[in-house]
């Protein structure tokens, strides 16, 4: 049995006659790893006929850390201050998972005051996230504007966050056995003002850009991805959804308090660019509604249930947890032998790293342009991917 | 079907199938000749209907030495979850491809070839994932050193 081991370059052959009724040749371009649109250093290898994309190669691996080797030599609570890193706009649900890992296998129960507190933080962020989103999708696609108001959107979210955690991006805010600071008194006030906010601005959103006849130009009919390809491809998270799978772990396994609030699912019918796009602004709607039926039902209660810095013991054995950040599924493979505090291995599923193959799928047959469209609406996180 | 329902009747499929112990979900090993029947028969058999893998990873057991592929599969037609595991010796590390069972698993498998070293045979495009092509050696497993690696404090 001989496996043959291929590098770039056997993929990236010299210039063919392109399989069309004009004598053109086709030829390599490469996207990035410095371009606009990854908002990252992602490159893309494009084998064009023209101006028509034929195959794209996605080379990712610019912002490896090797994380997973360096958790290896770290304890379960150093280990949280690396999840932060990996998809930054879902800094917190990063940790929950982790956390939730952790607490699952050491056997720690939290109280009904954390849960509640981790749910809020992890709706405000994916707002956070989503309300980013959209402004960079428009910046993307030429309409600056869009941006401006996106940015200044997450800065009033994140503004929340500073004063309660301390930071503004790589929070490491939730820790096994609860959450680092509780919430100040003036939070709840703080909040609904901001709900009221969001949803005004939501709705300007859409008179902004959704009804834009150019976006929609943009999106629509763009870059389809059907259902049965996009769970071959492992996607998560909305661009799943897009395609009309309804898997959302907050509704499938719930976790935190999603169980005691009502929200929908929200799914696209037929998983073009526009779907991903109406999807995540409908969950911005809906993280809003678990946000509001949250905010006057904070238990009263300890916010960490275990002593500062006390030591975890994890036993042996695999040790399995998931959760839904803005982007999909986040999951989290701890193996421990049960006796020293490093675990012997950690593996994080990330949900970057499985959408991000769609465009594989989805993008042949598309312009240039459009790959800008659906890379948009795939909604990468490149640290995430590389890890 | 409930997690112990599920691995009972996956075992019944007479696919070679037994129980892993110490994982906190159903899971399975299963040597890497019978991987890609088992594989094929968990994705297309309609009770089971496992129709994506979430995960792939290799777990590296130096003393052992074997390195323990683990498949994450999850039932979106069902709801259920399995955890598939195989190992494969460290010395010569072939384990047979399910890239043509789900299209992930060409992704996953690279990155596992990239990070351990893992051949996949059968496997459309098996190239380095992060690192350079280049690279020596095999940064996840145990055994790997590299002159600029830190030194732990003692």
């Amino acid at each position: 049995m001989t496996v043959t081991i291929k590098t770039l370059n056997d993929l990236v052959r010299p210039p063919t006659a392109a399989d069309s009724p004009m004598a053109t040749q086709e030829y390599f371009v490469n996207m990035g790893p410095q371009h606009p649109i990854a908002h990252g250093s992602l490159r893309l290898v494009l084998r064009l006929d023209g101006e028509t994309v034929r195959q794209v190669i996605p080379v990712p691996g610019f912002v490896h850390r090797g994380l997973e080797k360096m958790a290896e030599h770290l304890n379960p609570r150093q280990i949280i201050h690396l999840t932060d890193r990996m998809d930054y706009l879902s800094a917190l649900m990063n940790n929950w998972a982790f956390s939730k890992t952790v607490e699952k296998a050491a056997g720690i129960a939290t109280s009904a005051r954390i849960e509640t507190i981790r749910t809020l933080m992890a709706e405000l962020q994916r707002l956070q996230s989503h309300v980013l989103w959209w402004g960079v999708l428009g910046m993307d696609l030429g309409a600056l504007t869009a941006f401006l108001y996106g940015f200044r959107d997450r800065e009033i979210i994140g503004r929340l966050f500073e004063e309660t955690i301390g930071a503004r991006l790589t929070m490491n805010y939730i820790q096994p056995g609860g959450v680092m600071y509780d919430i100040r008194a003036d939070f709840a006030a703080k909040v609904k003002e901001l709900i009221k906010y969001l949803t005004r601005v939501i709705g300007e959103y859409d008179i902004l850009l959704s009804g834009n006849a150019i976006l929609q130009e943009r999106l629509r009919r763009i870059g389809i991805l059907s259902a049965e390809r996009a769970l071959s491809l492992g996607c998560t998270g909305p661009v799943l959804r897009g395609s009309g799978v309804p898997y959302d772990l907050r509704k499938v396994e719930p976790y935190g308090v999603y169980d005691k609030v009502e929200f929908d699912v929200v799914i696209g019918t037929q998983g073009d660019c526009w779907d991903r796009y109406c999807v995540r602004i409908e969950e911005m709607r809906q993280s809003i509604r678990i946000v509001e039926q949250l905010i006057d039902a904070v238990p009263e209660g300890p916010h960490m249930v275990m002593k500062f810095g006390a030591k975890i013991k994890i036993p042996e054995g695999m040790h399995y947890g998931h959760l839904e950040t803005a982007r999909g599924v986040l999951g989290v493979l701890l193996v421990s032998d049960g006796k020293s505090d490093a675990p012997q291995r950690v593996h994080f599923r990330s949900p970057n790293f499985n959408n991000l193959w769609a465009i594989t799928a989805i993008a042949p047959g598309w312009r240039i342009a459009d790959i800008i469209a659906i890379q948009s609406s795939l909604d990468l996180v490149i640290p995430d991917i590389d890890r | 079907m409930d997690g112990q329902a599920l691995v009972q009747a996956v075992i019944g499929l007479g696919l070679g199938a037994r129980n892993r112990e110490k994982v906190d979900r159903p899971a399975l090993e299963v040597s890497p000749e019978n991987l890609p029947a088992l594989a094929k028969r968990l994705r297309q058999d309609p009770a089971l209907a496992f129709d994506m893998l979430l995960d792939h990873t290799a777990i590296d057991w130096l003393a052992e030495g074997v390195f323990e592929l683990v498949y994450n599969l999850y039932s979106t037609v069902h709801g259920h979850h399995l955890m598939v595991t195989t190992r494969v010796p460290r010395g010569s590390p072939v384990v047979p491809t399910v890239s043509d069972i789900w299209e992930i698993a060409q992704w996953q498998e690279r990155e596992v070839f990239d990070l351990f070293g893992v051949q996949y045979d059968g496997h459309p495009d098996l190239r380095r994932l992060f690192l350079e092509d280049d690279w020596p050696g095999f940064p996840l497993r145990k055994d790997y050193t590299d002159e600029d690696m830190l030194r732990l404090p003692k």
